[in-house]
């Protein structure tokens, strides 16, 4: 596609570290190439704050390819921008119009403090995986391979679900800053698999305790989350931990 | 230095057995005594630190992202080879280590690469048991494709995300174990220095990424899973953290680098669009399983390529290599693309591009079918593209990947330094001179899961579990260096002076350097002029460079200036490791080593070593050392693919 400049007002949100308080900023851009993603025009900045000795913008980003889960900030009220199913690292400039004003904030969430700028702490996320995300098969004991078949379709759900990449931006898109949508992701991948099955239980008690006990509020349906997520990560994933929950507070040998 | 490969006794397919036996064995209520550092959350990472930690050891894990689940193997697309001949197309463990080593050009160790055609069962198995979604037949087993420079379909895949399903796995087990209390994770930590304590790898220095300060962590043993330095050109389709630093301060302290020239260029890419761009695109090989890559055969012929008729078309790589076609091994791919681009027959707006048109097998196959397979790929393609590949070609081009290349290991993954073990891309040991699509997530996890818990334990047995601290001295000096240089590159902190430049601008201009003379295509005299300009570079570097901020809190600018600063160095060993090498191989193209036909030509009397390199202090030439290949159970032959 032909590429446009466009300019650009930023608003952003700057904050030294958790104990300081934060504050907007404005910056002005010119002459971006409509080709860019929207992280290289953070880069564009950044190299200009830094040719005047200020401070450029602390963000977190790293594959740049929308597979790894660490950038993301939330643009005009958005999490990850206004394009659908995108990182924020695939977004590009061509969305955007010459002089448009653009706000871009943190992932805003009690469980993700902020570090600096556009920096959270998602570590909240690994200690929920912790609690029971995994199954428990030690290296070297597994059967061959094909001796666990698993129906196309099964494994067709399982991927759709474990290709959450872990970025947060449903936290931050929903309301009660839920986490509901990351845990079903996990939860129902390892239950549609019959792998999954010895720990089913255990796994959806813990891991939803571990949620709570993290500070991310409850689900209450408002589909926030499903419709910034970036792979596109169904809220069904959500029913089928309600499901898994309720079964296993039913039928666990491990309830109280 | 001393370069023993410590290769077992014995026939190729009983080496590692006689290995895993010979080895001394800790008893698992003395494990828990022992202390190992894992440096890097990767594949070869993860699942080392968490096979580690299944076992008894006490590990501590580190990575320089927010969470382990990030590290860049995520990012790898197409799959994971394995000799399971699940197909029953004449697959076997001897076949995918003869198509391993032919592909790595017959550069790489015979009983490592055995080794690794031996494990990749394993792996699949464990994959699966941890529930990595793999994709599958209407039956429920396990499906399959193919890759370049194989003719058996032994590719294992999860769509196009195979590295992020797999590292997912690795992740879940170290998460078991954190959870268990055998692991503890240090994420935004940056190894900044190893600490060697009476020749010993005893420790490492961490700069807290969050806070800044300099942390001091000792064990019995120090594990490297970090990665390749693709990046050293600054454009590449690594992450952008990705970088050489933890190998280079290994290297100087001792560790030999071996055969840092072996960089793999990717043919397929999406080609570079603009001077602000931060990285390149990786569109996964397997899309050469249906894409068909042509060029028009007219130079300067710009007519859209569906106005291109058949007859007008060059399907270069199925007139050239009929047997292989579109699937050759990638640096055939990307030599011949670079071929038609540098004859005037490149597309796109730059002339750097070479089309990959699925017409043909949409037509065959259906639009569902290919988008099945591709559908999410295709997608990426679209949203930095803005174009539509189901509706007119790929445009691609080569870019820097992968690295063969790494630090020296002996057959149990140890390096020339005592008790420091590399892994994965960090090390140098399976691939050769040209890796094959979807061995390095089998190398990475063959390492991790099934190679160094075994070898290790040998290494610990002798060594014992005497008593550590980081009260050392060793630890104090090695803080003070790391101090002086974060200080130094802190110097021009404010826009003071006249002249200064930012850390990309560097960055770009060593890549520039890098790409232009010691990329595709590599000559004595291009080695040599980047030989002179490196060092010169790396002078205004450290004059001129601005880094803004302190070194007490969270500063990105700071993290890439150090990571710049040893790419700096590293550069001049891969310059000149490339020109010591006067034949071609592999990736490795020497103009004045070809055939007539414009082949690579291997030179096996002068070369067939691998080339080790030493530091020898500050400002003095680094030592090159060689250690013999020995073939015994293959004859190194002239690749052919045609």
């Amino acid at each position: 596609m032909a590429a446009r400049e466009i300019s650009l007002n930023l608003k952003i949100w700057r904050q030294e570290n958790q104990g300081k308080k934060g504050t907007f900023e404005n910056y002005r851009l010119e002459k971006i190439n409509s080709n860019m993603s929207f992280l290289e025009m953070i880069d564009v900045l950044n190299e200009k704050l830094t040719r005047e000795g200020r401070e450029p913008v602390a963000f977190d980003h790293d594959c740049r390819e929308g597979i790894c889960g660490m950038c993301g900030a939330v643009v005009d009220g958005i999490a990850h921008g206004p394009e659908k199913a995108t990182t924020l690292c695939q977004l590009h400039m061509r969305h955007f119009r010459d002089g448009q004003t653009l706000t871009i904030e943190p992932f805003r969430a009690r469980a993700f403090p902020i570090i600096r700028d556009l920096v959270v702490d998602r570590s909240a996320f690994d200690r929920i995986i912790q609690a029971g995300g995994f199954i428990s098969v030690n290296t070297g004991s597994a059967p061959d391979a094909n001796a666990i078949p698993v129906a196309q379709t099964k494994a067709e759900l399982a991927m759709d679900a474990a290709a959450c990449i872990g970025c947060g931006a449903c936290v931050a898109a929903c309301p009660n800053a839920s986490a509901m949508l990351f845990v079903g992701a996990k939860i129902s991948q390892l239950a549609l698999l019959p792998q999954g099955g010895p720990e089913r239980e255990k796994r959806a008690l813990s891991m939803v305790r571990a949620m709570d006990r993290e500070g991310f509020g409850n689900c209450s349906n408002e589909r926030e989350c499903e419709a910034v997520c970036p792979k596109s990560i169904s809220i069904r994933n959500i029913a089928r931990l309600n499901r898994e929950f309720v079964r296993a507070s039913l039928f666990s040998d491990e309830n109280e | 230095m001393k370069l023993d490969p410590k290769i077992p006794d014995g026939p190729l397919a009983e080496k590692w057995d006689r290995c895993r036996f010979a080895n001394r064995l800790v008893n698992p209520a003395n494990k828990r005594k022992y202390e190992i550092l894992v440096v890097g959350t990767g594949l070869a990472g993860a699942s080392a630190a968490a096979t580690l930690g299944e076992l008894g050891y006490n590990v501590k894990s580190f990575c320089i992202q927010d969470s382990p689940r990030r590290a860049h193997s995520i990012a790898a697309q197409g799959g994971i080879n394995a000799a399971k001949n699940y197909q029953n197309d004449g697959d076997s463990i001897f076949r995918l280590f003869y198509d391993t080593i032919k592909g790595g050009d017959f550069r790489a160790r015979e009983a490592n690469v055995y080794r690794l055609a031996q494990v990749s069962n394993n792996i699949i198995d464990q994959c699966v048991a941890q529930g990595v979604p793999f994709a599958r037949e209407y039956g429920g087993t396990l499906a399959n494709r193919s890759f370049g420079g194989a003719q058996v379909s032994r590719t294992f895949y999860a769509r196009g995300q195979t590295g992020q399903q797999l590292l997912f796995g690795a992740y879940s087990a170290l998460m078991r174990q954190v959870a268990a209390g055998k692991v503890t994770i240090f994420p935004r930590r940056e190894m900044m220095d190893l600490v060697l304590i009476d020749g010993q790898a005893r420790g490492i220095v961490c700069r807290n990424l969050v806070t800044g300060e300099l942390e001091r962590y000792c064990g019995h043993a120090v594990v490297l899973a970090t990665g390749g330095y693709g990046n050293a050109y600054f454009l590449s389709t690594n992450a952008m953290a990705s970088n050489v630093t933890a190998a280079w301060r290994a290297y100087k302290k001792g560790a030999g680098f071996a055969n840092p020239s072996f960089v793999q260029i990717h043919p397929t890419c999406i080609p570079v669009h603009g001077d602000y761009q931060s990285k390149l695109t990786l569109m996964s090989e397997s899309l050469r399983n249906d894409g068909r890559v042509w060029v028009p055969k007219k130079k300067g012929d710009n007519r859209p390529p569906q106005d291109i008729p058949e007859e007008d078309r060059d399907y270069y790589l199925e007139r050239k290599y009929p047997s292989f076609g579109n699937l050759v091994p990638r640096d055939v791919a990307s030599r011949n693309a670079k071929e038609v681009c540098d004859q005037g027959k490149g597309v796109g707006e730059t002339g750097l591009a070479v089309y990959l048109d699925f017409r043909d097998a949409i037509n065959r196959d259906g639009l569902d079918v290919i988008l099945r397979k591709y559908g999410n790929l295709f997608h990426m393609y679209e949203k930095i593209t803005a174009q539509d590949p189901s509706v007119q070609p790929m445009m691609i081009y080569p870019a820097v990947h992968y690295t063969m290349g790494g630090l020296w290991v002996d057959y149990n993954l140890m390096s020339t330094i005592p008790g420091l073990f590399v892994l994965g891309e960090a090390n140098f040991s399976d691939h050769g001179a040209n890796r094959l699509g979807a061995s390095a997530l089998m190398q990475g996890l063959a390492d991790g899961y099934f190679i160094v818990p075994y070898t290790i334990g040998n290494y610990l047995a002798e060594a014992g579990s005497g008593p550590l601290t980081v009260d050392h001295d060793a630890y104090s000096e090695s803080e003070r260096e790391v101090g002086r240089r974060l200080e130094a590159l802190l110097a021009n902190r404010t826009a003071g002076k006249k002249g200064l430049r930012t850390v990309a601008d560097f960055h770009r201009r060593l890549g520039q350097i890098l790409w232009d003379y010691c990329g595709m295509a590599r000559n004595r005299e291009g080695l040599e002029k980047a030989l002179s300009l490196i060092p010169a570079l790396r002078e205004e570097f450290w004059d001129r460079v601005t880094v803004p901020g302190s070194g007490q809190e969270l500063n990105q600018s700071l993290e890439r200036a150090g990571r710049v600063a040893d790419f700096m160095e590293f550069a001049e060993i891969l310059v000149q490791d490339a020109l010591a090498r006067g034949e071609s191989c592999g990736c490795h193209l020497r103009e004045e080593s070809q055939t007539e036909e414009n082949e690579a030509l291997r030179d096996d009397e002068h070369y067939s070593h691998v080339s080790v390199w030493a530091y020898s202090g500050e400002g003095k030439p680094a030592q090159m050392h060689k250690e013999p290949l020995v073939f015994e159970n293959v004859r190194p032959s002239q690749r052919s693919y045609k």
